[in-house]
This record gives C-alpha cells, sequence and structure tokens, in this order.
C-alpha cells in the first residue's frame, strides 16, 4: 500500500512537472514560435492589403501551398483522434502515455487546417458566405460542392476532436486544480466540471470516452475522404481518382503517426520523461508507422502505374512531369522521405530505435508534405489545352505563411503543455495494475477462457 | 456560337473587341508575364503538317458555355449557375474566390483577379456602362455579352415577337472581318447556327468529356 502511495505521488510529480514549473526553455519555444506566427499574420495582413496576386499562383496553377498546406494539416490531424481512438477501441494497454499527446496534435493541426481554406479566398473577409445559415442574401451555399462538404465535415471533426480531447482531461484538470490555488485554483475549478472522482463519475466518463473513442473514427475517416474529394470529384487529369479516398486517408493517418512521434521526442526530452516515453512506446509507434509506410507505397504504386499503362494523354503529361519532368527532384525526394528510408530504418529492430523513429518520423512528415505539393500542383499546372500550360513558384508570402504555421502549431502545443498535463495521468496510473504484462497478449487455459465469456 | 476555324485569320481583332465591351483590366506586362493576364477570348495557334508542307491554324477559345459545365457544381457560393437560356453565369457580387471553377474548368477560360483592376489613361474613360466592373478576388469570364442578350430580348419583346437571328450580335463575333463568328439560338432549329452546327464539318472542343460545349468549331474544309 505504501508502495503504490509512493508511485502514485512519484507519477504525479513528474507528470505535473511541466504545468507546475517553468523553465526557460518554454519561453525561449514560446518566443520563436510566437514569432514565426506573428510573421505569418504580418503576412496575411499584406495580402489582404494588397491582393491574393502576391501569391505565386496563377492561371492555371489557382492552387499551390494554400491547399497543400490545408491537405497536409488535415493530415496531420489524423495522428490523433484516430490512434488514439483505435488504440482505445481495441485495448492497447501501451496507448495511455500517448493518447493525449495525440488528441492535442489533432486539434491543433485541425485548428490550422481548418484555417487555409479562408486564407485562400479572393476575398476572405466574405469566407461566412459559405456558412449555411437563413440569411439576408437569401442564398444558401451550394451543397453540391465539395467545398462546402468539406465545411460540414472538417467542423464535425474539429467539434468531435474538442470533445473527445476534453473529456479524458477532466480528471486531470481536476488534479491540478486541487493542487493549486488563488485564479488558477478557481480557472481549473470551473473548467473540471464539478469533478469529484466518485464512483459515479468515473463510470459516466468511462462510458462517454469510449463512445466518443468509437464515434471518432468514422468521422476522421469520413473528413480526409472528403478532402481528397475536392480533387476526385474535378475531371482534371491524375486527380479523377476511384482512391483518392483510402489514399488521401492512408496519407493522412502516416503522416500523423510520424507527427506524434515527433511530437513524443520532443516531448520526452523536454520534460524529462523518459520513465512514461519508454522504447516500447517509440517501437510500437514506429511499426504502425511501417505499416503505413508500406500501404502509402501500395496506393502510390497502384496510382500511377495505372496511370502510365492507361497512357491517356492529358494524364501522361501529368505523369512524365512528376516522374522524369519539372517536379522530378520533388517526386524522388519524396519517395525517399515516405518509403526507402524510413522502411528500413523501421523494419529493423536494430533501427527502429528512439532515435531512429524520430528521424524516419521527420522524414515523412516532411515528404508527405510534398505529397500534397505534388498531387495539387502538376495537375493544374498541365490543362488538357496545352496552349495553356503553366508553372509554379511560390512568393515569401507563401512561404512565410506555411513556416508561419508551423511555428503557430508548436506555439498552441507549447501553450498546452502548460496549461494541462501532456500525459494523462489518471489513465496512466489506470493502466499501473496490468503492469507489464499489458504490453503482452494476456492468455489463460481454455476453459477460463470460456468462463470468461 | 459558331465559329469556323477555316475562315478565321487569327488576326486577334475579336479579342480586343471583346475587351473594349466588356471592360476588361489590362494587369501590365510583369502580371501578364506570370500568366495572369485576361482574355476571356483568345485566338490560340497550332501547325497542322510536317515541314515543308506545314499550315499554321487559328482557333478562338471563349468560355464554350457547357450545358454540363464542370465548373458550375464545384462553386460552393453559387457564383457560376445555369441560366434558363442555358448560360453559364458568373455572379460577381456572389464570388469569394475559392477558384475551384478554374480549376475545373478543362477549357482554362476562366480568369481571375489576382489584384484589383486598373485601367491605363485613356481606358478609364472609355469603360461600357451596360458591364459592370469586377473587383480584385473574384472570378470572370465570357458572358456572351449578356448585356446584348439582354438588349436584344427587349427588343423583340417591344416588337411583340421571338428572339430571331441578328438580334443579339456579341462583340467578337460583330467585329469579326472574315465573318468566322456565328452567334445565335441553337434551340431555334430555323436559325443559322443550328443550321451550321449540323454541318458534317462540324466538332466540339474537348467532346470527349462530355461536358456539352455549347460552341461548335467547323474544320477541315479547305
Amino acid at each position: 500500500m505504501r508502495a503504490e502511495q509512493r508511485t502514485n505521488a512519484k507519477i504525479d510529480k513528474d507528470l505535473l512537472r511541466p504545468v507546475m514549473n517553468t523553465g526557460r526553455g518554454w519561453y525561449i519555444t514560446v518566443a520563436l514560435s510566437g514569432a514565426m506566427f506573428l510573421a505569418a499574420i504580418g503576412a496575411f495582413g499584406y495580402q489582404l492589403a494588397r491582393g491574393i496576386g502576391v501569391w505565386g499562383i496563377n492561371r492555371p496553377v489557382m492552387w499551390a501551398f494554400d491547399v497543400t498546406n490545408f491537405v497536409f494539416w488535415i493530415g496531420i490531424s489524423h495522428a490523433g483522434t484516430l490512434i488514439s481512438a483505435i488504440l482505445r477501441v481495441t485495448g492497447a494497454e501501451w496507448r495511455r502515455p500517448v493518447t493525449r499527446c495525440a488528441e492535442a496534435i489533432t486539434v491543433f493541426a485541425l485548428m490550422i487546417g481548418a484555417m487555409f481554406p479562408i486564407i485562400h479566398l479572393g476575398r476572405p473577409w466574405l469566407f461566412y458566405w459559405l456558412v449555411p445559415y437563413p440569411n439576408e442574401r437569401g442564398l444558401w451555399p451550394n451543397f453540391r460542392s465539395p467545398l462546402a462538404w468539406d465545411f460540414f465535415a472538417i467542423n464535425t471533426y474539429l467539434l468531435g476532436s474538442l470533445v473527445y480531447l476534453y473529456l479524458p482531461l477532466i480528471p486531470d484538470v481536476a488534479l491540478v486544480r486541487d493542487r493549486s490555488n488563488g485564479l488558477r485554483k478557481r480557472l481549473y475549478g470551473a473548467l473540471s466540471l464539478g469533478w469529484r472522482g466518485t464512483q459515479l463519475q468515473w463510470a459516466r466518463l468511462e462510458k462517454a470516452v469510449q463512445v466518443m473513442a468509437v464515434v471518432i473514427i468514422p468521422v476522421a475517416v469520413s473528413v480526409h475522404t472528403i478532402v481528397s474529394w475536392d480533387f476526385a470529384m474535378t475531371i482534371r487529369p491524375m486527380w479523377h481518382s476511384t482512391i483518392f479516398g483510402p489514399y488521401f486517408v492512408a496519407g493522412a493517418i502516416f503522416s500523423g503517426i510520424a507527427a506524434l512521434i515527433l511530437a513524443m521526442g520532443v516531448i520526452r526530452r523536454v520534460f524529462h520523461l523518459e520513465e512514461y516515453l519508454r522504447p516500447v512506446h517509440f517501437n510500437n509507434l514506429g511499426l504502425l508507422l511501417l505499416t503505413m509506410s508500406l500501404i502509402w507505397f501500395y496506393f502510390t504504386f497502384s496510382e500511377y502505374l495505372t496511370v502510365w499503362y492507361g497512357n491517356q494523354p492529358g494524364e501522361m503529361e501529368v505523369f512524365r512531369s512528376k516522374i522524369s519532368g519539372a517536379y522530378a527532384p520533388l517526386f524522388w525526394g519524396m519517395v525517399l522521405c515516405c518509403f526507402v528510408i524510413p522502411a528500413p530504418v523501421l523494419a529493423f529492430k536494430r533501427l527502429r530505435t528512439i532515435r531512429g523513429t524520430v528521424i524516419a518520423s521527420a522524414l515523412v512528415v516532411a515528404g508527405m508534405w510534398v505529397e500534397r505539393f505534388l498531387i495539387i500542383v502538376p495537375t493544374l499546372a498541365k490543362p488538357e489545352l496545352s496552349f495553356n500550360w503553366g508553372s509554379y513558384r511560390p512568393t515569401w508570402v507563401e512561404v512565410t505563411l506555411a513556416f508561419g504555421t508551423v511555428g503557430y502549431f508548436v506555439l498552441l502545443y507549447t501553450v498546452f503543455t502548460k496549461l494541462f498535463p501532456i500525459i494523462a495521468v489518471w489513465e496512466y496510473k489506470e493502466g499501473l495494475p496490468f503492469g507489464e504484462h499489458g504490453e503482452r497478449t494476456i492468455v489463460s487455459t481454455p476453459e477460463a477462457g470460456l468462463e470468461s465469456a | 456560337m459558331v465559329i469556323d476555324l477555316d475562315r478565321c485569320t487569327g488576326c486577334e481583332a475579336c479579342v480586343v473587341a471583346c475587351r473594349v465591351e466588356n471592360n476588361i483590366p489590362t494587369v501590365g506586362p510583369e502580371e501578364a508575364a506570370k500568366g495572369r493576364s485576361i482574355n476571356w477570348i483568345r485566338v490560340e495557334r497550332y501547325f497542322e503538317g510536317e515541314y515543308p508542307d506545314v499550315k499554321a491554324r487559328f482557333m478562338p477559345v471563349l468560355c464554350q458555355h457547357c450545358e454540363e459545365a464542370p465548373c458550375e457544381p464545384v462553386c460552393p457560393v453559387y457564383a457560376t449557375y445555369h441560366t434558363d437560356e442555358g448560360l453559364n453565369a458568373q455572379v460577381y457580387n456572389r464570388c469569394v474566390g475559392t477558384r475551384y471553377c478554374a480549376n475545373n474548368c478543362p477549357y482554362t477560360v476562366r480568369f481571375f483577379n489576382f489584384f484589383n483592376p486598373v485601367w491605363d489613361a485613356p481606358l478609364d474613360k472609355a469603360l461600357n456602362p451596360e458591364v459592370s466592373v469586377r473587383t480584385g478576388g473574384v472570378m470572370e469570364k465570357c458572358t456572351f455579352c449578356i448585356q446584348r442578350i439582354r438588349k436584344g430580348e427587349d427588343k423583340a419583346r417591344d416588337e411583340r415577337r421571338e428572339v430571331r437571328d441578328g438580334d443579339v450580335t456579341p462583340a467578337c463575333v460583330q467585329t469579326c472581318e472574315t465573318k468566322a463568328m456565328y452567334f445565335g439560338n441553337i434551340a431555334d432549329p430555323e436559325s443559322e447556327v443550328s443550321k451550321l452546327s449540323k454541318s458534317n464539318r462540324a466538332m466540339r472542343l474537348l467532346d470527349e468529356l462530355g461536358t456539352k460545349p455549347r460552341v461548335v468549331y467547323l474544320n477541315k474544309g479547305d
């Protein structure tokens, strides 16, 4: 009993340390990422003042960095909720220190991804015209447009993942509340919604989290499917593809897991959580990442092989520009970053270390950004009528917006780790009785199995 | 609309006429080099045959006013829609500038205002009062000179009769030196465009995409 109390006290102390104490590194991170975010706001202000022509977009390349960032961030958001939900639903015990890192990534990546459909408008101040409500213009949005579907899909996912982040946060918020005083106590008191830790409250919380975990999985799948339909519903070469839905979802989970491993690597080091985020977590997530890398390669191979074999002139022009034309360095760089390097690193146990998985993840995140870019721009640059072929080069405004949103993500995440324990304290403690067995398959005699069933 | 490619000399008078009629802004050489010029109608040049037996051909390309227009369903705010008459209309004031319509147009005939428009003097004094000017951030394209269509309809209504050939002449058709362009009501079997579109020289641009273009080209009669 004593030992158990000591363990619990140590867990509380370790996991609440980032919330209770603020190091110099935290301020530096906030300052740097905040500066990047301010730069992005400045770039957007410049764009508003001068017009969207300050971007490198042109006719025919009407979408470029803007929609790339949109698809990329929505993809990153699949880290979270989806991975955490699947691990919860399947009862993977090793998930416990991972879930909250993942859920927070989802919410922040979605917030950033959802900004881009507004930023990319020619007249961003009229974005509310996309919102369906009875208005003075007497006009509903066009429900046939995939952009209108995006509006519903993203908002549903954002609300759902916010709830899914918040519910398991409640007991931890109460924990902070009980250990603080003054304004902080009042604030966390309100946020903890009167959590007392009674049996009934626990039962209801578990039930609600279970329900949300099941509900969020189809929502997450539908979101990136609908994002892919922004392209697949058109009649453009190499956009009009039936596999875009699953291809995008797989890519999203792929980049999402990579982002999660990256975030965990950083958290583990800066908050000294080596005892909590252990090699086994990186190993297991690394195996998931390997699976997704193989699936991603399979989809990419299928997509390009069928285009090449079909040999239709319009599609072949886009195909050639990617494989051997102007976009070839990006294309082969993407294959290198998403498959050729990470797959062996993740496949061999000796390389699948914390360092190995983090490096592989960094490559995958970069590679998946390029993948989104290569889906969008080469197709637009090669319209059917060859008179109108074009090219694209980003301007400093687009580059600033892209990097600025990375800064914004880091800023949001850093502030989050200050406000809430980034590893779910109660979930971690709850898993203690399972101990080391949780990581292995629990077997028993067949008779016992029948009785319990 | 019917365009006889065998008569087109590529003089681009239609391009100029359209620019003057429809208040199309000039974007300047630098922007044009970036691919941001606006030409509701443009003359594309292509070559037929091998050297030395080679022939330059010209093809005026404008909005095809497709019956199954791919630009229409993708617009989230109904800025582009199909009118009862079968025109592919663009409502500038509704446009928020997603540029989705331009991405889904296989003919690349949709033009975006990347900046607020400017007209170099003295063009700013020559704006057509019957055509609204567009602001930065909105899409625009050929309207088949809707202002002239409306005028023709009004005239016919005043005279208590149906619209007939000659009531409506878009600026490009009016100015075509070699009379390569025809405009009329394709629903009227007696109209000139109806008869011409049944010619065995008739073809439609990218017909295989199923967009059912309303511009018919006549080709290969020479």
